[in-house]
């Protein structure tokens, strides 16, 4: 039989201050892991929220991203005669055909960031049910002006309803800031795609055309009439949705390859800060393991007891650095995303798998920083142990 | 009849760096149940050695230990902890109480290692610690405690798998006069009331008196016995 767990509890009453320093150690290591993983899926999921299900979007197959996208008049027309696609009021198709840029804007601490500016079409309303505006007015399509998605707002000196900004030999003026729900286009400045493709004198060419479908469901059917259509080999079709999943994976990948690397790091101070605790712990008790082996203890309850010990740090550990991150979904930050070369703003989001896998870490440290120690501690000789 | 213990031509070195240093030299005993054996000798005269091979906590160079049949001196570690928990209670010189843990959990911890319900350890818990004496000391812990009481509980722990032999390793080596003599007498209750095996390990005179054959060893050699 083991021995008892309260023991095992009891004895950190005993050592209330250094396995009180352990443990807060391996909090921040939990905390720093758990804070990258929550990056990395706080920008999934806002770009994986950027656009809506029946919307379909059309780029050129060679283009990596929206920028190095071109789509010509007669592509842009080929599209829109094909099947399942949802029509406006007047009968027309429902379509954005939009050129995207990227300008620079001067931050708040004075340094330039890279923004996405997109142009949409006249009556792109429909298709983009989730923005709205919520400060100023919607830009008209006949002036040169912009709006502000509300994640950039407050982040640049030059992105304010009111102020005019610099860019294709023209000021334009900001009369209004989106919501667009907390995806990617918030981070984004909008103005009318005739306006934009006339001043950066780009004829008719757009980078992405987004359709709206009849309904979800109708997209494999779209899609094996685009993909039939010999003239639109070079382009292809993709779930608006899909599209910016993916426009994530690199700057998530990025993030949780670095900053698991980074944690990595400190997680070998956390286990050696556990395992200089446990071999305390062990030298400290060595008469009591004397003891315990001389009343009938076999060596393998040693073991487990010392481990349970190490775990039940790294599992308290664990819970408060997991707590702590929690603390994180309140902040929102942004980064580059290189795929779009432009900024995108995102919250930290805390996942059941993050949790998960903060807690697996955590006790993951707590095996290793424990189990020499507690290997030691079984392995003592009896008659050792009992001279202390 | 044969006796309880044998100890035959035990032998027994340590190695120091490159040097062997004998401590028991071809040592052979008998003791017999109801016996209570002291074991006398200076500092590093293989007292404690020789107890600790009887008690299964030490192996021998050359010789064997028999207790009740057992050859315990050829037995594999872990078949030497089962046999240690079921036939042998400890008392040692500094108490070696858990810390941690109330006298109930001191003295419980044997009881954990045999198949016993909550409910019968804790009658058994309950048992040792009325015969120690310390029925009402039952939740305090080992710093709540005199010298005396907590080698109390010590025996109580000693004793409530009711173990074939009771080894004690100078129980009066860390007690006062009083304290001592109570523990002395307690020992030899266990002896005489209930016809326990007692094998004991002392510098004092005054200890051994309570033993009914007292060995006396010098330089790994049995080199006097005295039956009281």
């Amino acid at each position: 039989m083991a021995i008892p767990i309260h023991y095992t509890l009891s004895n950190f009453k005993s050592r209330k201050l250094t396995t009180a320093i352990t443990i807060a150690g391996l909090a921040l290591v939990v905390f720093v892991f758990a804070a990258v993983l929550m990056m990395a899926a706080g920008v999934e999921e806002t770009l994986q929220a950027t656009g809506e299900p029946e919307n379909v979007k059309i780029v050129r197959k060679s283009a990596n991203g929206e920028i190095s996208s071109i789509i010509d008049g007669e592509t842009q027309n080929i599209v829109q005669t094909l099947p399942h696609l949802a029509k406006g009021e007047d009968g027309g198709v429902l379509n954005s055909r939009e050129p995207v840029v990227v300008i620079n804007l001067t931050g708040e601490d004075g340094g330039f960031s890279n923004i996405t500016l997109r142009g949409v079409s006249k009556g792109f309303g429909p298709m983009r049910p989730n923005v709205e505006i919520i400060d100023g007015r919607m830009f008209n399509p006949d002036l040169r002006e912009l709006i502000v998605g509300e994640a950039i707002r407050s982040r640049f000196v030059d992105a304010q309803v009111g102020s005019t900004i610099d860019f294709a030999g023209n000021d334009w003026l900001i009369v209004g800031e989106f919501s667009a729900g907390g995806s990617g286009f918030d981070s984004e400045l909008w103005c009318d795609a005739s306006q934009m493709l006339d001043a950066f004198n780009r004829g008719n060419s757009v980078s992405t055309i987004t359709l709206k479908l009849n309904q979800a469901s109708d997209f494999e059917v779209f899609k094996t009439a685009f993909e039939k259509d010999q003239r639109l080999q070079q382009f292809q079709a993709q779930r608006e949705q899909d599209y910016y999943g993916e426009q994530s994976e690199g700057l998530a990948g990025f993030i949780r390859v670095l900053g698991i690397f980074v944690t990595v790091i400190f997680s070998i101070g956390a286990m050696v800060g556990a395992m200089i605790t446990m071999y305390a712990a062990v030298a400290n008790r060595a008469t009591e393991i004397g003891t315990l082996r001389a009343l009938g203890f076999q060596r393998r309850s040693i073991l487990v007891a010392f481990l349970i010990e190490a775990l039940v740090i790294a599992l308290a550990g664990g819970v408060i650095g997991v707590a702590l991150a929690t603390l994180l979904q309140f902040f929102s930050i942004s980064a580059l995303n290189f795929q779009s070369f432009s900024e995108i703003a995102f919250s930290f989001a805390m996942t059941p798998a993050t949790v998960i896998s903060s807690m697996i870490f955590a006790i993951f440290m707590g095996i290793v920083g424990g189990f020499l120690p507690a290997v030691r501690a079984a392995r003592l000789s009896i008659i050792d142990a009992l001279r202390g | 009849m044969s006796a309880l213990i044998q100890v035959k031509n035990l032998s027994k070195s340590y190695w120091r760096e490159k040097f062997e240093i004998p401590v028991l030299n071809n040592i052979s005993l008998n003791i017999d149940a109801g016996e209570f054996l002291g074991l006398m000798g200076p500092s590093g005269s293989g007292k404690t050695t020789l107890l600790n091979m009887i008690a299964g906590i030490d192996k021998p160079s050359d010789g064997e230990v028999v207790v009740d049949g057992n050859v315990i001196s050829g037995m594999s570690e872990s078949q030497l902890a089962a046999w240690r928990a079921n036939n042998v209670g400890f008392v040692f010189q500094f108490y070696n109480l858990i810390p941690v843990l109330n006298a109930f959990g001191n003295v419980e911890l044997p009881l954990l290692l045999t198949k016993l319900s909550k409910a019968e350890r804790q009658q058994q818990v309950e048992t040792a610690l009325r015969i120690v004496g310390l029925s009402d000391r039952i939740d305090h812990y080992p710093k709540q405690l005199s010298g005396g009481q907590q080698q109390r509980v010590a025996i109580a722990r000693a004793i409530v798998t009711d173990p074939v032999i009771l080894v004690a390793d100078e129980p009066t080596g860390d007690l006062d006069k009083a304290s001592a003599e109570e523990i002395l007498a307690l020992m030899e209750r266990l002896n005489k009331e209930f016809e326990k095996t007692i094998v004991m390990v002392t510098h004092d005179p005054r200890a051994a008196e309570s033993a009914s054959i007292v060995h006396h060893l010098d330089k790994g050699d049995l080199v006097k016995e005295v039956v009281q």
